[in-house]
């Protein structure tokens, strides 16, 4: 067995063993998140006014009737949470770069995937959050109504794939100088295929689609979500070591 | 992995240590033990690899070569059970401005599964001398008090050893003093205490064990007992430059 191979084995067993601490270190991490957010607002704001921006930057660029609007808003909705999610990944990253906090983090005695995902819990609240804010004025400015349950499932899956390899990519770019660059170049190839059938689900719901004829794109958001949870438990470790 | 460590005399020990960056190497081959209780001042010129050897000691960087134990405890391999015994405080406060300092203690605390999380909380701050301030916003605090609060952190979980990297970096002389303080109080109750510094007076006042860290290797290394610390200049000075002193 390599030594890669080891550690991964070696930190199965330990999540296994420590699901306690692994928990405890995870929530810790999201509530500092929040708590942090709470104060500051520095990111939802940022997050929010950008996403908020292009939405009606869309609206008077399109300049379009109602029936087309209606097929073009899962493509302009997931532009917004794609451009709006990144913002917020590069902030969240590097708040805890600048001050030296990952180091913080990654000298604690725990599992570091628990570190991964207390961070990528974190990045998701916070993008739903700006999804939520940003539904209802969508909803006013283009005169579709997006308030359907398959739609906010839609964005629910998507919004989680893309936050777990999103979170990912940002800890990779954090460590490099031109991270707000980076992030957004190596994020967007790789979140391709969630976002193509975010999109394609999405116009599949607004624009009432039978359910089966939906479902492979459904099928393809849950597979990306699982995979990239799975690899990011794999690979974290090694991608924040030096 | 099993957290039983093998009885050893020496709480650090490294021998043969290289670390390579790409092409470059930092670290040559370093050997460094250090007894339990010790204060070891850890001198050297701007790039001779303190940092990078406090980084691998911290388990934050890998070893490309050798064998590093602290505790008993293997690197890489047994990480966590070394994570457990160590505290880190580095020139960065690694300290969270938007929250406040009992805040950020409590969050430590929770990653390291402190027991009697408030008791413990309350007792760090009242060591370093911020418990009126406590509820305040770390983004408030002087630089001096961030760095009084960052080693609270580092101490949170009463480690065995504590790794300083150049604690004293960008305070004033009132703050510097001040540090000392809690330097010493944190020695005072039996921890071994490496610190990497340019300020040799510093250094002199408060180690009990001089190394030069030069070229990638220690170049030396002094009991406090076996040198008049007026003479610290000139030991560094020789050891820096290549020349053998002990």
């Amino acid at each position: 067995m390599s030594e890669e191979m080891r550690v991964v084995a070696g930190r199965v067993r330990a999540a296994q063993a420590g699901t306690g601490g692994f928990l405890r270190a995870l929530l810790a991490v999201v509530w500092k998140d929040l708590a942090a957010e709470l104060r500051s607002r520095e990111l939802i704001s940022a997050m929010l006014v950008f996403a908020l921006l292009v939405i009606l930057i869309f609206n008077f660029a399109l300049e379009l009737d109602p029936r087309t609007r209606s097929t073009v808003t899962s493509g302009v909705l997931w532009v917004t949470f794609a451009f709006a999610g990144t913002l917020g990944l590069n902030r969240s990253m590097a708040i805890e770069k600048d001050r030296g906090c990952l180091d913080g983090l990654l000298l604690a005695p725990v599992d570091r995937s628990a570190i991964y995902f207390g961070k990528a819990i974190g990045n998701l609240v916070f993008m739903l959050m700006v999804e939520a804010i940003v539904l209802p004025v969508y909803t006013v400015l283009y005169s579709v109504n997006l308030f359907h349950p398959g739609l906010i499932l839609v964005i629910f899956l998507g919004s989680i794939g893309y936050t777990a390899i999103g979170t990912l990519l940002a800890s990779m770019a954090v460590h490099t100088r031109t991270r707000d660059i980076l992030l957004p170049i190596l994020l967007f190839p790789v979140a391709i295929p969630v976002l193509i059938a975010a999109v394609k689900a999405s116009a599949g719901f607004l624009e009432a689609i039978p359910l089966e004829e939906i479902m492979p794109w459904l099928n393809l958001i849950i597979a990306y979500d699982v995979i990239f949870i799975a690899v990011a438990f794999m690979v974290f470790d090694f991608i924040v070591e030096e | 992995m099993s957290e039983i460590a093998p009885q050893n005399s020496h709480v650090i020990e490294v021998r043969k240590l290289v670390k390579r960056f790409g092409l470059k190497t930092v670290l040559r081959g370093l050997d460094f033990q250090v007894q339990p209780g010790e204060f070891v001042a850890l001198l050297g010129p701007n790039g001779a690899g303190k940092t990078t050897f406090l980084r691998i000691l911290a388990s934050l960087s890998r070893p490309s070569l050798g064998e590093v134990r602290i505790a008993g405890f293997h690197l890489p391999a047994q990480a966590a059970a070394v994570r457990r015994r160590l505290g880190v405080v580095s020139h960065l406060p690694l300290l969270y401005g938007d929250l406040t300092a009992e805040e950020n203690l409590r969050f430590y605390a929770r990653m390291y599964g402190v027991p009697a999380l408030n008791e413990r909380v309350a007792e760090v701050l009242e060591l370093v001398g911020l418990a009126n301030r406590r509820r305040d916003l770390v983004r408030t605090y002087s630089r001096g008090m961030q760095q009084r609060l960052a080693i609270g952190r580092a101490v949170l979980h009463d480690p065995e050893v504590v790794l300083f990297d150049e604690p004293h970096t960008g305070l004033d002389q009132d703050a510097c003093n001040m540090l000392d303080g809690v330097l010493r109080e944190v020695a005072a109750r039996g921890r071994t205490v490496v610190m990497t510094s340019h300020d040799l007076s510093r250094a002199a006042d408060l180690a009990s064990r001089f190394d030069v860290l030069s070229r990638g290797v220690i170049a030396a290394s002094l009991p406090r007992a076996e040198i008049d610390t007026r003479d610290l200049l000139a030991f560094y000075r020789q050891a820096a430059e290549g020349v053998v002193v002990a």
